[in-house]
């Protein structure tokens, strides 16, 4: 019963947050010169004065700032997110039909990063001066300095030309056809390129984070009493300090929904990979107001429901965290 | 750390202390010699190299060496690669620079503020913090940028806009520490004002962690920045390492060093200041020194 009100509370929470983002949204939309009677005039090469004040009666924009935004966000409220200008299709199903590309990507990509950079970060702690840590070391320099979209061109200019073992764009072979688990198979070895670069970055920060929190838990009395006791060091490690040592991992791991998020706006532009990011690129290239913001939306919406779903994972994994959302 | 080495430098001065570490560290040393060079090249390298990288010098994708008039070659229309790179730091540190800073102040403002007055003061500018926190930082700045034309202006404000997160995260918990402490409380024992404990008492013994975090916003800063100019959002006027990137990516198979060249100078110019802010780092903490 706790955790059903813990659930609607944090909805509760996450639908302020949304309507915030929805005034933000509008309050850009009005901040920025120009409006779309304006673009429409423009288009047509000139209207009378008549006709642009029909239109901006159309359009409700002879009406207060308030009743306008009160529309807005009524009409996002009904899921209504504008029509794209350049698609001419409605924002809210060009995004969906894009999001599940994205969510793969990222998804993909920070359970690589999790894994890898505990694993790496846990042999580094156990030899610090062995050549491991220098490779920790080096991964976490790369990672944190190289541009995300540079990386990407240079492992596609490896592997996809120098050494052409993987696809170098896209998420599927059109030609082939494929159904069912080919399909599966040919996604995967199409993902390996994007979600591997999107890896790096956080790679870097985990492999890290899980060094510093091994060596402190390593140090800790209640390992040296599992030592005394006689265990074997790989019981020690891995049954004893991992489950501590991993636990700022997986509490940084659940923010970074945000910043993968904005990532895979390069990475998908580099690999065209047909999720939001690439839709959110072509958005600004063809100067689609109603579609960008909508993607802004709809990927704060992601962020929201992945940041609830971690609070939820945490609840149930962790005893110790019973505390009010 | 033994007590003797402690008392010793204390004596000295906690600034000094922190460059006689920071001069041991041999990458943070080779971190500041990366970033000389580059700021050099950025202020003095129009002189030193006049030539436009927009002026069309050669055949279309000569590869380097094989033209004497540009070194490292020529993009996808023919201009000369180094140019570019000579030219393309200025931006990207500029912004870079202006905002972190402008990053720090908004972040130091609304940590320092949440962390001192706490209650509902705290609540609310965490609200807002968590608000921007939900926004993918990226694509925000992208929205600002095109709706508010690609200038170098519009970029830096937008980046500055969307990267404070962090610093404010941080500069409450410094706060929330710092308040505690036996000093703050005698401020207001002898009657300080609020503004005078925050700026005047506080901040200065925040700043360390600050100085080391804003070090590193200079590095996220510049690769928000090339990350917008790789999508065509930044001024169209202005050669950038970014845009020298963006232009030249569809002829990456044809052309390796277009692409690859000014990667390598974000690649360094990051790298090196996350070696000197880790350099800071250590030599503000001397706890984490030796381990």
């Amino acid at each position: 019963m706790r955790i059903a009100l813990f659930i609607a509370r944090r909805i509760a929470y996450a639908i302020g947050l949304l309507l915030a983002v929805a005034i933000l949204n509008f309050t850009l939309i009005h901040l920025a010169p120009g409006d779309v009677v304006e673009t429409i005039v423009g288009e047509m090469g000139g209207a009378s004065t008549e006709t642009i004040a029909s239109l901006r009666k159309t359009y409700g924009l002879d009406r207060s700032f308030i009743e306008q935004l009160f529309i807005y966000i009524s009409r996002v409220a009904s899921g209504d997110l504008g029509v794209s200008t350049y698609f001419n299709r409605p924002v809210l199903g060009l995004v969906a039909d894009r999001m599940f590309a994205t969510v793969l990507l990222v998804f993909t990509a920070l359970a690589t990063a999790v894994v890898l950079g505990t694993f790496l970060g846990v042999t580094a702690a156990r030899r610090p001066s062995s050549w491991l840590g220098a490779l920790v070391t080096i991964v976490a320099l790369f990672g944190f300095s190289a541009p995300v979209f540079w990386s990407g061109l240079m492992l596609l200019l490896l592997f996809a030309s120098v050494w052409p073992i993987l696809p170098a764009s896209g998420m599927y072979d059109i030609a082939s056809g494929a159904t069912g688990f080919a399909y599966a198979l040919d996604v995967a070895h199409h993902l390996i390129l994007p979600a591997g670069t999107l890896a790096i970055i956080y790679l870097a920060l985990y492999s890290r984070l899980a060094r510093a929190s091994m060596i402190e838990v390593l140090g800790s009395d209640y390992v040296r009493t599992a030592r005394a006791k006689g265990l074997s060091e790989n019981k020690v490690v891995f049954k004893h300090a991992l489950r501590n040592a991993v636990l700022p991992v997986v509490t940084i791991a659940g923010l970074q929904f945000s910043g993968m998020l904005a990532g895979a706006v390069l990475v998908e532009t580099v690999f065209t990979w047909p999720g939001m990011g690439l839709l959110a690129f072509e958005a600004i290239l063809r100067r689609d107001t109603q579609l960008i913001l909508g993607i802004l939306l709809l990927s704060a919406l992601l962020v929201i429901v992945g940041n609830l779903l971690t609070d939820l994972a945490y609840r149930l994994i962790d005893p110790r965290i019973r505390t009010d959302g | 750390m033994d007590r003797l080495a402690a008392s010793a430098s204390e004596a000295r001065g906690p600034w000094r202390e922190a460059w006689s570490v920071f001069k041991r560290n041999y990458a943070a040393l080779v971190g500041l010699c990366i970033l000389a060079l580059v700021l050099t090249t950025a202020i003095a390298g129009p002189w030193l190299y006049p030539v436009d990288p927009f002026d069309i010098v050669g055949a279309p994708k000569t590869p380097p060496g094989a033209d004497a008039d540009a070194l490292l070659g020529t993009d996808y229309l023919g201009r000369d690669l180094l140019a570019g790179i000579v030219r393309g730091g200025r931006p990207t540190l500029m912004v870079g620079f202006f905002a972190a800073m402008i990053a720090t102040v908004i972040g130091i403002t609304m940590g320092a503020l949440g962390g001192y007055y706490g209650g509902k003061v705290d609540a609310l500018l965490g609200r807002i913090t968590e608000f921007f926190q939900v926004l993918p930082a990226l694509l925000f700045a992208m929205v600002l940028v095109m709706l508010f034309s690609p200038s170098l202006v519009t970029v830096t404000f937008a980046i500055g806009f969307v990267a404070w997160t962090s610093m404010a995260r941080l500069t409450r918990a410094e706060f929330l520490r710092i308040k505690q402490l036996e000093y703050v409380r005698a401020a207001r024992a002898i009657g300080s004002s609020n503004s005078r404990i925050i700026w005047g008492v506080m901040l200065p013994n925040a700043l360390p962690p600050i100085i080391v975090a804003a070090t590193l916003a200079t590095g996220t800063a510049i690769l928000f920045e090339a990350g917008l100019s790789f999508l065509g959002l930044s001024d169209p006027n202005v050669m950038s390492w970014g845009m020298m990137i963006g232009s030249n990516r569809n002829y990456l198979r044809e052309m390796w060093w277009a692409v690859t060249f000014p990667g390598v100078c974000i690649f360094l110019t990051v790298l090196a200041i996350s070696l000197v802010g880790d350099g800071l780092n250590d030599a503000f903490n001397p706890r984490l020194r030796t381990r």
